[in-house]
């Protein structure tokens, strides 16, 4: 039986939660995503628990649904930028020399640009569907993923038993897969937490900004956006997506903590 | 009888151990160890890793590293309880009276400051002398121990000496308080025979001259009956033995001692080369990209199947190296080797599989050998499945032989490398290495990293093997024991060439080169005052390291 340490049950309970109701939000939320139901900014009420929006839709639907957005958006991304990422970084550090020196310099290249700017760029020209957003915050995303798989790459390639496998005569795919990747996941895995959060962050901010998710579909960058100018009237509803980030991030980072943990703490893992 | 400096009764050491997968629990590293040092006598603590040799030194400074912890009995030191005084009390015993020098020097130094500034830290620090005297001290120090231009090396930078100089000065750092008692925890382990016997003497003759008393630290029997009165032998945290140091090493009592004094008896009949060799090295010169510096010069060898090729050298002689170009992960710059009447194309990458099969390694350090996210299991079996296809069943049965051939037997199949023993782990490696049915293999320092009676069971294992697949070995050692215990012809390389190189009857019988001659009589014999006579007979200066 493992023991969960108290941090980490609290951090899973509210990830789940946030997951749940991500993937069940047509069953759980109490209207349609952009159906309008009452008035303009209501209170709270046993009809409307967390009150209504600028035009009149339920808020707890709104967030439910805007949920199920911005997390579908934000792993979809964050699994395409550690695959690319980690991929390109084990490959580079494996193989060294000039394809290293090329894709290292090609990084530093897009680094070199602030990614919002970027993105953006980007999303000015491209259509803005939700595909797009999750390649382009994917591949901006990478560049970071591609630093830190490198480095940690470097460090064990120069080990014997990588030696010994291409001393054996191994292919690189088998020296990425099964040589580096299991001695590297523990830092991947920390870094995985972080960079959800991060994606959470950048698509809230793009539909902020009017760019990311477009109306009237919902997701929580884009609440806050239709909702801020009710803050100068005491309405709390742009607040709510906030403190479910917040709440998001910090259950993340918990789990995130204790995976790492227990995979450090593996027989011989590395730290 | 004068009273002891050092009193030690019935200390026990304890620490925290956290199993993987099971509850941590408190274990004993030192149970119950009693012993007295007398003002100006010398010592020596001797073991294998893990007997609690370093942990009962640092005990004597009322210190226990990382998760170690004092648990009982009592340490004299001047007539007071160390471990019943408060930190202040401590703090003033460490670096005043009782010192500490550890084994490396380069990794204990501050590499950003000078090498005066850290020798006297201590001294002044404690308030015993002014940073004049200290330095003055210092220098005298730095002369005593032989260390060229004394007056001007402490204002060198640790990154500018040799490590033997190096550990010499962390000598200086340890005297220059003036302590009673100086803790050495293998002060010379981690240098090459030639820098150790010099850096040995230096030792010798300053806590002679200083009349310091010292706890010697060390694995190796042969250099402690150099410089100790009395030695005491430890095995699992507890005493086996205490006696006089003539008494240890000319008349051991117990069973263990009796063993660690008989070490490297293997005894190897020489074989004769046969006319077809199974590798030649001919005229290999090699160098690393971006250097203008060649690390081999012009390198002819020759190994016969079947049989074992030793080449010895210090660190820096292109050794490894050597290993490097004959497996092709350094292409030379000149020559070739012809493996098999073959020659090998120079690239690892444009070998054709065989040729890697046939050759294989063995590492120094099993540890980073072996993928920690690997079962042995995994690790023996890949071979298989990747020279010969074998799979499932017949892969298993495979692996389980080559279990029972390294004499580890059933249950390891699925043990990580973490959950195996030092010498467990070299076996693993020698395994993989046999898994691949090889007519060379080619053992980079393999015992150099183990205790000398697990490196003694590996070379027996070795020499086994040989006769029973008729594997050759291209065995790369700075150990001359271990060469004369296993080699069939010795090759013996100085900075990148071959000095010497003939069959091990040859090699070894006078007349000797210079080189030969330091090498050989560098390596510590187990008697008492054969330090004196080996300097007093050297017709070779060493590199003065």
């Amino acid at each position: 039986m493992i023991r969960i340490p108290i941090g980490a049950l609290i951090g899973l309970f509210f990830t789940g939660l946030f997951f749940l109701s991500a993937i069940f939000a047509p069953f759980i939320a109490p209207y349609g995503m952009a159906e309008v139901v009452g008035d303009v900014w209501e209170a709270p009420s046993d009809q409307f628990l967390l009150g209504t929006d600028s035009i009149g839709r339920d808020l707890l639907s709104r967030m439910i649904w805007g949920g199920q957005t911005t997390i579908f958006i934000a792993t979809a991304a964050t699994i395409l930028s550690f695959t690319t990422g980690a991929v390109l970084g084990f490959f580079a550090a494996v193989s060294g020399g000039w394809v290293d020196q090329a894709l290292s310099r090609f990084i530093d290249l897009i680094m070199s640009i602030p990614s919002l700017i970027f993105a953006l760029v980007v999303l000015s020209v491209m259509p803005t569907t939700m595909l797009t957003l999750i390649v382009l915050m994917g591949l901006l995303d990478s560049t970071r993923v591609f630093r830190l798989a490198r480095a940690v790459a470097v460090d064990i390639t120069v080990m014997d038993y990588v030696e010994a496998a291409r001393l054996r005569g191994e292919k690189i795919a088998w020296i990425i897969f099964r040589e580096t990747l299991p001695n590297a996941l523990s830092p991947l895995v920390a870094e995985m937490g972080l960079r959800f959060i991060f994606m959470v962050l950048f698509v809230s901010t793009l539909s902020f900004l009017g760019l990311g998710v477009q109306p009237p579909q919902a997701d929580w960058g884009g609440i806050v956006k239709e909702n801020k100018e009710g803050i100068n009237y005491g309405i709390q509803a742009a607040l709510y997506p906030a403190y479910a980030i917040a709440v998001l991030c910090i259950s993340i980072n918990l789990v995130a903590d204790w995976v790492l943990s227990r995979t450090t703490s593996l027989k011989g893992g590395r730290g | 009888m004068t009273e002891p400096l050092l009193k030690v009764r019935g200390l026990k050491i304890g620490a925290t151990i956290y199993p993987p997968g099971e509850k941590s629990r408190e274990i004993d590293i030192v149970h119950g160890v009693d012993f007295d040092l007398e003002p100006g006598k010398v010592l020596g603590l001797i073991g294998e890793s893990g007997a609690g040799k370093s942990t009962i030194g640092l005990a004597a400074m009322a210190y226990g590293r990382g998760g170690v912890e004092l648990t009982g009995g009592e340490v004299w030191v001047n007539g007071r309880d160390v471990l019943e005084s408060n930190m202040t009390d401590k703090r003033r015993l460490r670096g005043a009276e009782v010192t500490y020098v550890s084994q490396s020097a380069a990794a204990s130094f501050n590499p950003a400051k000078r090498i005066m500034e850290q020798v006297i830290e201590a001294a002044v620090g404690q308030g015993k002398f002014s940073k004049k005297d200290a330095e003055a001290r210092a220098v005298a120090l730095f002369d005593k121990l032989g260390l060229p231009d004394p007056e001007n090396i402490g204002s060198r930078y640790p990154h500018q000496v040799s490590g033997g100089q190096l550990q010499r000065c962390m000598t200086a750092l340890a005297l220059c308080p003036q302590p009673d008692l100086v803790v050495f925890d293998e002060p010379t382990t981690a240098l090459d025979v030639t820098t150790q016997i010099d850096v040995l003497k230096a030792i010798k003759d300053a806590i002679r001259d200083t009349g310091v008393a010292a706890l010697y630290i060390t694995h190796d029997l042969a250099v402690v009956a150099q410089v100790a009165d009395h030695i005491m032998v430890l095995q699992q945290g507890a005493m086996v033995e205490y006696g006089t140091t003539d008494q240890i090493i000319n008349n051991p009592k117990e069973e263990y001692t009796q063993a660690l004094v008989s070490v490297r008896s293997i005894k190897h009949e020489e074989k004769i080369p046969t006319d077809k060799p199974l590798l030649r090295v001919e005229g290999v010169t090699a160098r690393y990209s971006g250097t203008n510096f060649d690390v081999l010069k012009d390198i002819n060898v020759e190994i016969h199947p079947g049989q074992t090729l030793a080449v010895v050298g210090e660190s820096g002689s292109g050794k490894s190296t050597l290993a490097r170009v004959i497996t092709g992960l350094l292409p030379p710059s000149a020559g070739q080797i012809i493996f098999d009447e073959r020659t090998l194309t120079p690239n690892l990458a444009t070998r054709p599989l065989d040729d890697l099969r046939e050759l294989q390694m063995i590492y120094q350090m099993a540890d980073t050998a072996m993928n920690p996210r690997q079962t042995v299991g995994t690790i023996i079996g890949r071979p298989l499945e990747f020279y010969f296809g074998l799979k499932g069943k017949e892969k298993q049965t495979r692996i389980q032989e080559l279990l029972d051939e390294i004499e580890l037997g059933t249950g390891f199949q699925d043990r990580y490398p973490a959950e195996l023993s030092g010498g467990q782990k070299q076996r693993v490696c020698i395994a993989r290495a046999l898994a691949a049915k090889p007519k060379l293999i080619i053992c980079d320092e393999v015992t150099s990293a183990l205790d000398p009676l697990v490196a003694d069971g590996i070379l027996k294992l070795l020499l086994n093997l040989q006769k029973v697949e008729d594997v050759a070995y291209l065995f790369i050692t700075h150990d001359l024991a271990t060469v004369k215990a296993i080699a069939d012809s010795i090759a013996v390389m100085f900075r990148g060439s071959v000095v010497r190189y003939g069959p091990k009857s040859q090699v070894l019988a006078p007349p000797f080169d210079d080189y030969t001659d330091l090498l050989l009589s560098s390596v510590p014999e187990m008697r008492l005052g054969w330090l004196e006579e080996t300097i007093a007979n050297r017709k070779m200066e060493s590199a003065g390291n």
